[in-house]
């Protein structure tokens, strides 16, 4: 049982990021052709870094997909944690509204969440420009709560509510208990849910095209609009570093983590 | 933990905070100026070819633009009659054109600030969409044929548009999934008026688009590059210009363009919207991209073809003397232009190739 | 009071919410009930679904498949996440999050490069001396493309339940004489519904409307709800239709994960996901 386990894991993962493995290929050929490989070159990362817009607009992206999961994370977590104290009859039609954004096709959050910020903009704000940044980061704090909310509120339910008792019969204010026992308690789904809400945010593209100015866009709108000729190279290299980016990010957040945890217990073993 | 992803978080704020400042720190007498054209729809530095905004930029350093990209000329209107943002040049293809100033989105430009309008051949001015040439100044523009592989299609077959039926080719062509191009390949086909809205020739087209079903591959737009050139598919329609990126990487396939039945041409024209707030640095701009060695240059990294005859001795011979690219005069006779169809006759054709794409 | 607390809490995420996606679905039915061209009020548009409703199943079969076997292949990898070392665990959780970080649109791309019939995996085959095999263009393509996009969507809710399992739960019933088989089926399983249920949702829920993966992956045959839905406001030109379409859509949506919800007993944790 444990072999199938192990094996079917390693398959899973393989399945996971062959594909990935084909695009860091593709990014080092000399073709344009993804299914074969031609020859090494590194022009197609020359090429990237002489484009003054990609880079520019992987940034825009960035700076969006991390100030809305930062945003949602909060707020939605705050959220869970008045929905789940809610009585159940709230509790299911606040999560019922919950639901709505993740299934309302995106096309059609888009158009609509553009009539309406237009409108808002329009006619009482008076802008003529009211599509901006503000729109593009409103939508999508919009469609990351309900990833946030639904990471969460398992765990909450997960959660031994005699222990905040606990904590608060020891002298603890609800704010105290809250911060040392609850959160500590959710937090895998607090992350979850940021990093789902982080990867929604950086490769929306439906959405963002219509709540979207002209003066902030971000890269996958402009990837989609790719259509009257094939994809440049370069997308690819942009792909790979962006990859090595976030993978060294995630490697540096596993260190530091372990660190903390040896330290603390070295600390906890020196207090024995 | 806790402490872990507060530090990640903060990084990664002020990372893409600095990375969003940097595009900042603009200067009060410049004049932004937002153009709004498809994805990959002008000539940017790589290679060899020259980036035609920082150009512009540099011969008007008071200009500054903004460039931002859409892929269907739908979309395109319906961000702009959703409103809310400025926009000062758009590009669209012609039956759009006509239909953006059919329901006055369009504002009519000032020809004395286009003197290079002087270099646009007169075979592109007084067209179906744009009688009078008051809203627009053709761009690019090219013809739609089909492009099929020699290794594996005889030529006997290339007869004309029902190569595209040939059974003996199942599952090795490739049709538009678009209801206006889909139609208008039947059309020809079928020797009506592409500009028709008679609902009884259009039931008849989708009756013999829904024949070539069981023949066809796949509907496609973009990916008929891909397929194309690695041989995934062997026959497809498709556009003038990007048969010669094609050829490029793969010298096996030809182009065809059914001389008898007719075909389509098509001319995507620069226009300013009504949402415009900068008409002077646009009309400037639209100059810009008419200048003739501008347009050559800029056609050399997109391969379709340019309006205007002086722009050609800027470009490769070769190109310019391609007749895939330029046809002669009489090739062109046979070619027709799509014009604006009224909604219903949209909707209906709409709702007719879904029936054949679904059926 | 605490009662009080939780409505403080909560208020203004509702309003928030009530503001950003009840006015949309208002939007939405607005359009779904007029005309295109009059703006009148009108039912043509839902007269007009009939041609989709064979769609709008094959959508919701792919889906529902694609949602079993992401259950099927993520159970055992988030299990087996769950059960090694707090170091080990940290590092495979970022290894099944890291592909959700990379552009959807890209990595699709990548499957099509994979299972064209002159693809990689077929030009590997063919310099095996095997003959290639028809692998793109199938539904069986369409679903591997949502498979794959979506697995991730199960796996962390999976690990993040199963991880939280009491393992004296499991001691106590492998005391009372289960075995390996019955102590998963009695403890395990059953403990991890609410994962499974979350997991279902957020697979099944993208899938169903997804509509870039049948375009590249699917055949002329593997038409689905979203690329319909994305037509009518792109190419269509009748965004009224594709409204009535979502509506539906949605209505469907809701009635599947009712369902779904009803088979994991109507718990606690049920309740939560709708």
């Amino acid at each position: 049982m444990k072999k199938v386990n192990r094996f079917l894991t390693v398959l899973v993962f393989l399945f996971l990021y062959i594909p990935m493995v084909v695009l860091i290929v593709a990014s080092f050929n000399t073709g344009k052709d993804i299914t074969q490989f031609d020859g090494f070159t590194l022009r197609q990362y020359v090429r990237l870094f002489q484009d003054r817009n990609l880079l520019k607009l992987l940034g825009n992206s960035l700076l969006i997909s991390v100030l809305a999961s930062f945003t949602a994370t909060v707020f939605g977590t705050v959220a869970a944690l008045g929905i789940h104290g809610l009585s159940p009859k709230l509790r299911k039609a606040a999560m019922t509204l919950t639901n709505i954004p993740m299934t309302n096709p995106e096309i059609v959050t888009g158009v609509s969440l553009s009539l309406l910020f237009v409108f808002i903009g329009t006619r009482i704000f008076g802008q003529r420009n009211c599509l901006t940044f503000w729109t593009l980061l409103i939508a999508h704090i919009t469609f990351n709560l309900p990833y946030v909310i639904l990471n969460v509120m398992p765990k909450l339910s997960q959660t031994d509510a005699s222990l905040t008792d606990a904590a608060m019969d020891l002298g603890c204010t609800p704010v105290q208990a809250f911060f040392k026992v609850t959160l500590h308690e959710i937090l895998p789904g607090i992350v979850a849910g940021a990093i789902m809400a982080f990867t929604m945010s950086l490769d929306d593209f439906v959405i963002s095209y219509f709540v979207s100015g002209l003066d902030f866009v971000t890269l996958p709108v402009e990837i989609y609009s790719y259509t009257k000729k094939p994809l440049q190279p370069k997308i690819y290299a942009m792909f790979t570093l962006l990859f090595l980016l976030i993978l060294v990010l995630m490697v540096a957040m596993n260190l530091i983590q372990l660190y903390g945890d040896k330290k603390k217990a070295a600390s906890r073993g020196a207090g024995i | 933990m806790k402490k872990v992803v507060c530090v990640i978080l903060s990084v990664l704020l002020a990372v893409s905070c600095l990375v969003g400042l940097t595009g900042c720190g603009s200067n009060d007498d410049q004049i932004t100026l937002y153009v709004y054209n498809w994805g990959q729809y002008i000539a940017e530095d790589d290679d060899d070819s020259i980036d035609v905004i920082a150009a512009f930029e540099e011969a008007y350093p008071n200009i500054t633009v903004k460039y931002s990209t859409y892929d269907s000329n739908e979309i395109m209107y319906s961000k702009l009659s959703n409103g809310g943002i400025t926009v000062d040049v758009i590009i669209p293809s012609d039956y759009m054109i006509g239909r953006m100033i059919q329901e006055g989105m369009l504002e009519k430009l000032n020809f004395d600030n286009i003197p290079n309008y002087q270099y646009i051949d007169d075979t592109f001015k007084n067209t179906a969409y744009d009688p009078e040439n008051q809203y627009s100044v053709p761009y690019t523009w090219g013809t739609v044929g089909i492009i099929y592989n020699t290794k594996y299609v005889d030529e006997a077959d290339v007869t004309g548009w029902e190569l595209l039926w040939n059974d003996k080719y199942a599952g090795k062509i490739l049709m538009f999934d678009n209801s206006r191009d889909a139609f208008g390949i039947a059309e020809y086909l079928l020797g009506y008026d592409v500009n028709t809205t008679d609902e009884a020739e259009l039931q008849a087209c989708a009756e013999k688009l829904a024949e070539q079903k069981p023949v066809v591959q796949q509907y496609v737009m973009d990916q008929i590059f891909d397929a194309m050139e690695n041989e995934e598919a062997w026959i497809a329609p498709y556009y003038a210009g990007d048969y010669l990126t094609m050829a490029e990487e793969n010298p096996d396939l030809a182009f065809y363009q059914p001389k008898e039945q007719g075909f389509n041409v098509f001319i995507d024209a620069m226009c300013i919207p009504t949402c415009c707030q900068e008409k002077e640095a646009a009309e400037l701009f639209i100059n810009f991209l008419c200048d003739p060695e501008i347009s050559a240059a800029n056609m050399a990294y997109l391969g379709y073809s340019t309006p205007s005859s002086a722009a050609k001795d800027y470009l490769d011979p070769e190109i310019a003397g391609s007749r895939v690219a330029y046809p002669d005069a009489d090739t062109l006779k046979a070619a027709s232009s799509f014009n604006f169809l009224p909604e219903e006759t949209s909707r209906y054709m709409e709702s007719l190739f879904m029936e054949v794409r679904n059926g | 009071m605490k009662r009080n607390k939780s409505v403080l809490l909560s208020a203004p995420y509702l309003i928030w919410m009530v503001v950003f996606t009840l006015i949309p679905l208002g939007v939405v039915c607005y359009y779904a009930f007029t005309d295109p061209s009059s703006g009148e009020f009108t039912l043509k548009n839902l007269r007009e679904l009939n041609l989709y409703w064979g769609v709008l199943g094959q959508s919701v079969l792919y889906s529902i498949v694609s949602a079993f076997i992401c259950l099927l292949l993520g159970y055992p990898v988030a299990y087996f996440i769950a059960h090694r070392g707090p170091t080990a665990q940290r590092f495979l959780y970022m290894l099944v999050m890291l592909p959700m970080c990379m552009s959807f649109l890209l990595r699709t791309l990548a499957w099509v490069g994979l299972l064209q019939d002159t693809g990689i995996i077929n030009n590997i085959l063919a310099a095996l001396g095997f003959h290639r095999i028809r692998m793109i263009r199938t539904p069986g393509a369409v679903v591997l493309g949502m498979v794959y996009n979506y697995l991730p969507y199960m796996i962390l809710p999976l690990y993040a339940v199963i991880v939280k399992i009491d393992h004296r739960l499991i001691e106590a019933a492998e005391d009372l004489g289960c075995n390996g088989a019955q102590v998963f089926g009695r403890v395990i399983l059953p403990l991890s519904v609410p994962g499974i249920l979350s997991g279902m949702t957020m697979v099944f829920v993208p899938a169903v409307s997804t509509f870039y993966i049948s375009q590249k992956l699917g055949g002329t045959d593997t038409v689905l709800i979203g690329d319909v839905i994305e037509r009518q406001f792109k190419q269509g030109n009748n965004p009224n239709l594709g409204a009535a379409l979502s509506l539906v859509l949605m209505i469907l949506v809701f009635v599947c994960t009712g369902i779904m919800n009803r088979f994991g007993g109507d718990s606690e944790e049920g309740g939560v996901i709708v």
